[in-house]
């Protein structure tokens, strides 16, 4: 299983931690077990039309999963996989 | 924070001007005492709104845990309006625990100011500075 780097916003839905692992062959299913194993994290990854959040970067080891295969991005044994929050905002 | 992190922040906002310039900010969340401060890319390059750019983001953070500490708050500023959250910054601000940082460009001399954005609600809070960093 692929090791998931928590942000800390979420973090406090694992219980506290920083990184979990969980199952999955792609972006997708490892969102969606993040959601099934810690019931709090669901709709702030995912959307309800089964697109990654746009307030949230996911990143399998050094590459945006946006610019891979987004949510059908695969993921292998000993990746690492870190979920981050868009940092946005402005005087507008 | 120290001193020299307010200077820093000022001068990557000036630097970035006319666009907003932005960055993170790292340190020890339990007592807020801020260990360092981040300058970004502004990946929107606009002088209305920033985007941190998420790639130097990724790098901060993994920096930064490695340490044990974490990524605290942001600071971005506002070239033409005044050291206040905008709409758009409390929509948009990603985590109740982290403190926004506003630096206003619109004056000669640049005016900074703290926030804690929660739930669409914002609360003032003060910076208390020292001479040293921790």
């Amino acid at each position: 299983m692929p090791d998931v780097n928590l942000p800390t916003l979420l973090r406090q839905h694992a219980g506290g931690q920083r990184s979990v692992r969980v199952e999955g062959a792609t972006i997708g299913e490892i969102l969606a077990s993040l959601q099934d194993e810690y019931p709090g994290m669901a709709g702030q990854l995912v959307t309800a039309d089964g697109e990654l959040h746009k307030f949230v970067n996911v990143y399998l080891n050094d590459d945006d999963v946006r610019y891979i295969d987004k949510l059908d991005t695969k993921v292998y044994e000993g990746d690492t996989i870190s979920i981050l929050p868009a940092v946005a905002g402005g005087s507008l | 924070m120290a001193c020299s992190q307010l200077d820093e922040m000022i001068a990557h906002c000036l630097g970035s001007y006319p666009e907003e310039g932005c960055g993170l900010i790292t340190g020890d969340p339990s007592t807020a005492t801020v260990a360092a401060v981040h300058p970004t890319t502004n990946r929107a390059a606009s002088a209305q709104v920033y985007t941190v750019d998420p790639g130097e983001y990724l790098r901060i953070d993994r920096a930064v845990e490695a340490g044990g500490q974490s990524v605290i708050g942001v600071f971005h500023s506002h070239t033409r309006t005044d050291p206040y959250p905008s709409p758009t910054d409390v929509a948009q601000a990603p985590d109740p625990s982290w403190h926004y940082v506003i630096v206003s460009l619109r004056h000669e001399v640049a005016s900074v100011r703290s926030y804690r954005i929660a739930d669409g609600l914002v609360r003032e809070e003060s910076i208390d500075f020292s001479l040293v960093s921790d």
